[in-house]
């Protein structure tokens, strides 16, 4: 470089910048790779499907798919260069079925073709013969019949049958949750171009860019090295692209590869939802030992995850279920048993919360069987039973050492006015029988950091130009949780210079090797603290230059506030980076972190999985029509804890956008299946998300202003799931509403979700435990 | 014979020379012209990822309208002017729906952004001259049929909210005046009669055509079955098919009537526009007809149980001109059957006026509120006179009970002459509900669906001429913000 451009200007700070992307999102000018230029010989694919849930594959009889309009090329696994087994972990995942199909919409050959219509068509008409073999579709049978994906793994301690038996109440119970459709805005898309050397450069809407590298050069047969994958911007990911999205890419590149041109995989929405993975299924049974105070003394607990028919990421989803089952409260003994079972359905994979949430309803419906029995308000149950003094192990022992609970939902109930409005509310019920309210606060407290320890490590690459403008890669992926504006905020913060001088690159396989997946909520945690780590090697060596250069002590030099101190001295920084370019000071540094003091002893189930936990808590209140089962959450208040925030807004925004999705899951959101194996919850005209109208006005949220106790990037915390759970309020005010018919001496079963459907038969087995009950009474009345 | 056909996206002329039948004005906005703003979420307009705006030259109010580009047939906006994200602001300066957006954190993946964005922006331009900032209910009601998965709405909604504050910049409409001629029956495959005369003409000469209206369903056979429609006739330039007009005895509906122009017409009618407002979101009911609603034959349409209460006529012309009279009620022939012949089509829906004046109540049990089929659809019309509480007329009509609409005249029988609200009457009439066999689903259950019917017939019955209070009814809550 022989002559050095002008200094970039600078704006100014904000606590709260906006998403970086804010004004190319409202403009329609951020790029998603369904918006990129296509080169008129890109081939598009689909793929044909399996009609059964479980069969052999007896004849394949392709050739009319070959001779349709459009058709290029058209694969079966045969054709597959490398390994065509693209599980993200075990094994099993095949990216085209070879002998035996394990579910129905299991891709059998692949299609590329001059356009995605003329792929579709082309696809029906294959003759495929099947021998159908016997399916299981449900968790219970894969628990009956011992048939599990993965090894059983149990969390116990003291001895919970004593505690049983000896405890003055009990009560057993069932519960069974549905999964949940992810219905990212963006569906699953892959765009792969081959390179001159025999790889391929894919653009692939992934939350794990570096496991798309992985995989496709895999099923190519190639190095690693050959392949990379680069990821912009994800519409929407919440766990369903990361290790979903592999499959696209993987069959992008071999169409890429073996007609050298540019192949896309773009899967439309039908396909999407039968296709691929999606939240797990929970059958759950618990036992329950309490006292008259409604003190926990025991729990015996058995969660059977609906899996699919392979391991997929299932053995961390129902780890989290049973790391989480204790959610805020102290459980003196306890056996938690997570069943790993496998079912002739889509193998489920990642969603927000990751199997956490099943693990926290399965507590608060143990804590409002124990308030309806013990006649206790469920808040109460909850309080007394809360982690806190020297009753602070969870049953894998890990210690909840930091006491946020107590105070954060101390404070909400004081601002959302809990007890005033429980009062108002069984007065309201006590005089209405066609509609009934419900009130309910639930608590979360979540783990940070991914259960399979080597994943918590984070990368990042920083370069400082000339003019003083920053740039910064990192693992992390941005799917509209706001990872690059916050690692762009962290380092400009650790330079010492203004936000807009940094500009976050799109992720890619080739500026950080190796990444971690963007997931566990741990996006920030580990890539802002990659980002901080090279920037403080760039801030150092700039200081190093500077003490040689103007003659100061190291501790008079600083970066702040976009400024350069040099004892009195203060100089611009650009200046200062030109200064250090033209003495031969290399501006560019690699960042890395691994998070500290974790570590699980699988055999002992003992340990801290967690580096620390990030808490909340939730009031709702709902209206329900008692004869309809309709219902409307008509205010909702939130106290949430992301340690100090490093940005209100974009913290604000996870926390509203995880609770409605939450919401969703426990509401309107029913995944239907039927008999054979299919899905019939297949598209957005039967399978409901929330609405705007869904959400209540009175929809109040504040961030609990405390710093992390551990070390984490400024402090702050997770925030990406933790406040999912929050959701679990309006499913326990559905049936707080419900108790209401029974007059709350009877909790009666609820499924999740909860549609108007279920509240209503939900409300008649509260309408009929009354009807029940007094005339019992009568009947004793009668017999004195 | 081809003409030359043109289309006005933002302000470029585009010709559709060689563009298929079935094509859509999403593949033509994205693929075509280039404009990748507009996004595909479903393909099967269900998301509004796709949002565009057509501008309505015709009437004076509301000037923009929202639509779903995934499911608009590419020729049936041809001589219109289009609008998308990309036309919204003006170099550096945002549309104030893109600038409240931007100010209140409305966007995270940012991909349904551009659709929550004409949106809003289709309700800030059709609000000029109001001096009222829009009302949450009408921000709602405006992204209907908008899906975020992401932010949870508040900030959106906020963003809607605070539009006004965000300056005075507008839409650029331009000056660009599409010759007539462009928007006339120009495609070989794809033609646009402008009467019912040459409708018929069309008929006789392109026997295998698909009529379509609004194509809210039906061109999810082409984005989700891919079914290449070769010939296509558009019924939605047809003035005689298109308007609502009164006679001494009726109203009288035009076939391709569309969900928007009904909303207009029954502002005063309570228990209708409740029902309307919940059907499909704000961009199907700008395109969505009622003949399509009647025509598709569904067994969980909407509409046609409230027109069965109506006592509903339908009025079905041949290709030949020759036109007969059937009542709703005899229409619905099996599962998706109708009395329909192939060479028919359904002109108009004939609704005596007098029953407009009875009382009615249209329930509508869904999953979700907004924008969801529905489960169970019960209408009911009572006719009394005023002095007497005796039901001289009932009417009882459900959707979802059945293979087809149902008008229950068992039930009505059990409530017909007896005092409104008689709970007697009721015990027969709910009896008499027993004998349905109702659909069991993805929706719903049959036994929750039995359950359903009963409630609302007696939700209907117990309020008689008084509106039923409902969960979304302010007074139902009630003593919420005591604290």
């Amino acid at each position: 470089m022989r002559k050095l451009p002008e200094a970039v200007p600078h704006g100014s700070h904000k606590a709260s910048p906006e998403h970086e992307s804010a004004i190319k999102h409202v403009t329609g000018t951020a790029e998603y790779i369904d918006d990129m230029p296509e080169w008129p010989n890109t081939l598009h694919i689909a793929t044909g499907h399996s009609e059964h849930a479980r069969a052999k594959i007896l004849s394949m009889d392709l050739s009319e798919v070959v001779k349709a309009p459009g058709v290029r090329d058209v694969i079966t696994v045969d054709d597959v260069p490398g390994n065509p087994d693209i599980s993200p972990v075990f094994h099993g995942d095949m990216l085209l079925a070879r002998d035996e199909v394990q579910y129905v919409g299991q891709p059998v050959f692949a299609v590329a073709a001059t356009s995605l219509e003329a792929a579709k068509r082309a696809v029906r008409l294959a003759k495929i013969e099947y021998e159908p073999l016997p399916a299981i579709l449900h968790p219970k049978t894969s628990l009956a019949q011992q048939d599990f994906v993965l090894p059983t793994h149990t969390i116990a301690r003291g001895d919970a049958d004593k505690a049983l038996s000896d405890a003055p109440l009990r009560t057993q119970g069932e519960l069974y949750i549905r999964g949940q459709e992810h219905f990212y805005l963006e569906g699953q898309i892959s765009l792969a171009i081959p390179t001159e050397d025999g790889g391929v450069h894919i653009h692939a809407s992934s939350q794990h860019p570096a496991e798309v590298q992985k995989l496709a050069a895999q099923v190519l047969g190639v190095p690693i090295g050959l392949v990379q994958a680069e990821t912009r911007r994800m519409g929407g990911g919440f766990g369903g692209k990361e290790s979903q999205a592999a499959a696209l890419s993987c069959m992008a590149a071999v169409f890429a590869v073996r007609n050298r041109c540019p192949a896309k995989y773009r899967m439309p929405r039908q396909d999407d939802m039968v296709q691929t993975g999606k939240r797990h299924d929970f059958w759950q049974r618990f036992d329950i030992g309490y006292d008259q105070q409604g003190q926990i003394l025991g729990v015996d607990c058995e969660l059977v995850g609906k899996c699919g028919c392979t391991a997929d990421l299932s053995d961390g989803v129902v780890d989290r279920a049973m790391f989480h089952t204790d959610n805020a409260y102290y459980y003196p003994h306890a056996r938690i048993t997570g069943y790993r079972g496998k079912t002739h359905t889509v193998s489920n994979t990642a969603f927000r919360g990751f199997g956490g949430p099943k693990g926290v309803l399965l507590a608060e419906a143990m804590i409002e069987e124990v308030a309806r029995k013990t006649g206790l308000d469920p808040l109460t149950v909850r309080k007394r039973n809360l982690y806190q003094g020297d009753r602070n192990t969870t049953p894998y022992g890990q210690k909840v050492d930091d006491e946020v609970l107590p105070e954060l939902i101390q404070q909400l109930e004081t601002s959302a006015s809990y007890w005033a409005r429980r009062e108002a509310i069984t007065e309201f019920n006590r005089n209405n029988s066609a509609f009934k309210k419900g009130l309910a606060l639930t608590p979360v407290k979540f783990g940070i950091s991914f259960t399979s320890k080597h994943l918590n490590q984070g990368g990042a690459l920083l370069h400082i130009y000339t003019d003083g403008s920053v740039h910064v890669s990192h693992g992390g992926t941005e799917m509209g949780q706001g990872l690059y504006t916050k690692v762009a905020q962290i380092t400009a913060r650790a330079l010492g210079i203004d936000y807009s001088r940094v500009r976050v690159a799109s992720t890619r396989t080739d500026k950080v090797p190796n990444a971690s997946p963007t997931a566990a909520s741990a996006g920030t945690d580990l890539n802002g603290m990659a980002a901080f780590n090279a920037a403080k090697i760039l801030r150092e060596r700039l200081r190093d230059f500077a003490v040689k250069e103007y003659a100061i002590e190291p501790e008079d030099f600083s970066i702040e506030n976009d400024l350069v101190h040099l004892g009195k001295n203060t100089m611009a920084f650009p200046d200062l980076v030109k200064a250090a370019y033209f003495a031969r000071v290399s501006l560019s540094a690699t960042g890395f972190y691994k998070t500290p003091r974790i570590g699980y002893d699988r055999k002992a189930a003992q340990g801290r999985p967690f580096l620390y936990f990030a808490h909340g808590a939730a009031v709702s209140e709902v209206l329900v029509d008692a004869f309809t089962g309709e219902y409307r959450v008509t205010r909702v208040d939130i106290l949430h804890d992301v340690g100090h925030s490093l940005n209100p807004a974009i913290d604000i925004g996870q926390i509203e956008g995880a609770f409605v999705q939450g919401m969703g899951w426990l509401t309107t959101e029913e995944l239907v299946w039927d008999d054979k194996g299919r899905i019939l919850s297949n598209s957005p005209a039967n399978y409901k998300i929330p609405t705007g109208a869904d959400v209540p006005e009175a929809f109040h949220v504040a961030l609990f202003d405390q710093p992390n106790r551990e070390e984490s990037i400024y402090r702050s915390k997770a925030v990406g799931e933790p406040p999912l759970m929050l959701a679990i309020s309006v499913w326990s005010a559905l049936r707080d509403a419900c108790a209401a018919a029974a007059d709350y001496h009877y909790a009666p079963p609820l499924a999740a979700p909860a549609t108007p459907e279920q509240v209503f038969f939900s409300m008649e087995a509260a309408r009929a435990y009354r009807a029940d009950s007094t005339h019992r009474k009568e009947s004793e009345h009668h017999d004195a | 014979m081809a003409k030359s056909v043109n289309i006005l996206i933002n302000n470029t002329s585009y010709e559709l020379e060689g563009q298929a039948a079935h094509a859509t004005l999403l593949q033509f906005v994205r693929q075509q012209a280039g404009l990748t703003g507009t996004k595909e979420g479903c393909a099967s307009g269900d998301c509004g990822a796709c949002t565009v705006l057509v501008r309505e030259t015709e009437s004076a109010s509301p000037t923009f309208r929202s639509i779903n580009a995934c499911i608009t047939p590419l020729h049936a906006v041809t001589g219109k002017q289009i609008f998308t994200v990309e036309h919204l602001s003006d170099g550096d300066t945002l549309h104030p729906a893109q600038a409240a957006m931007v100010a209140c954190h409305g966007s995270q993946c940012g991909y349904c952004t551009p659709g929550f964005v004409m949106s809003l922006a289709a309700l800030h331009e059709n609000a000029k001259g109001h001096d009222e900032p829009p009302l949450r209910e009408a921000i709602c009601e405006a992204i209907s049929g908008n899906l975020c998965r992401c932010t949870g709405y508040r900030p959106i909604i906020e963003a809607g909210l605070k539009m006004p504050q965000f300056g005075e910049h507008a839409l650029e409409v331009g000056n660009i005046e599409l010759s007539n001629t462009a928007s006339e029956a120009g495609h070989a495959s794809y033609a646009r009669p402008r009467s019912e005369h040459e409708l018929q003409a069309a008929m006789r000469a392109l026997p295998n055509a698909v009529l379509v209206a609004g194509g809210t369903d039906l061109w999810l056979e082409v984005t989700q079955r891919y079914t290449p429609f070769e010939q296509v006739i558009d019924l939605s330039e047809i003035p005689s098919l298109t308007c609502i007009t009164e006679n001494e005895d009726n109203l009288v509906l035009g076939a391709a009537v569309r969900y928007a122009q009904l909303e207009t017409r029954f502002k005063s009618i309570p228990a209708i526009h409740a029902l309307l407002s919940r059907i499909a979101s704000r961009q199907i009911r700008n395109r969505g007809t009622i003949g399509g609603n009647i025509v598709n034959a569904s067994p969980i349409a909407d509409l046609p149980p409230l027109l069965l209460c109506l006592d509903a006529e339908l009025e079905l012309i041949d290709d030949e001109g020759q036109a007969r009279r059937i009542a709703l009620e005899d229409f619905y022939q099996g599962y998706k059957q109708t009395a329909l012949a192939e060479n028919e089509y359904l002109a108009r829906i004939h609704i005596p006026k007098t029953q407009l004046d009875d009382t009615l109540h249209c329930f509508k049990i869904s999953k979700r509120f907004e924008d969801d089929i529905s489960s169970v659809m019960l209408a009911v019309r009572i006719a009394s006179s005023t002095e007497s509480d005796k039901a001289d007329t009932v009417r009882v009509a459900v959707g979802g009970m059945a293979a087809t609409p149902l008008r229950l005249p068992q039930v009505e029988a059990a409530l017909k002459g007896t005092d409104i609200g008689n709970p007697d009457s009721l015990a027969r009439a709910k009896e008499a509900l027993q004998s349905l066999q109702p659909l069991d689903d993805v929706r719903a259950s049959a036994a929750y669906r039995m359950a359903m019917a009963q409630a609302l017939l007696e939700k209907a019955w117990r309020a008689g001429r008084a509106t039923p209070l409902s969960i979304w009814s302010p007074e139902t809550e009630g003593d919420r913000h005591h604290a």
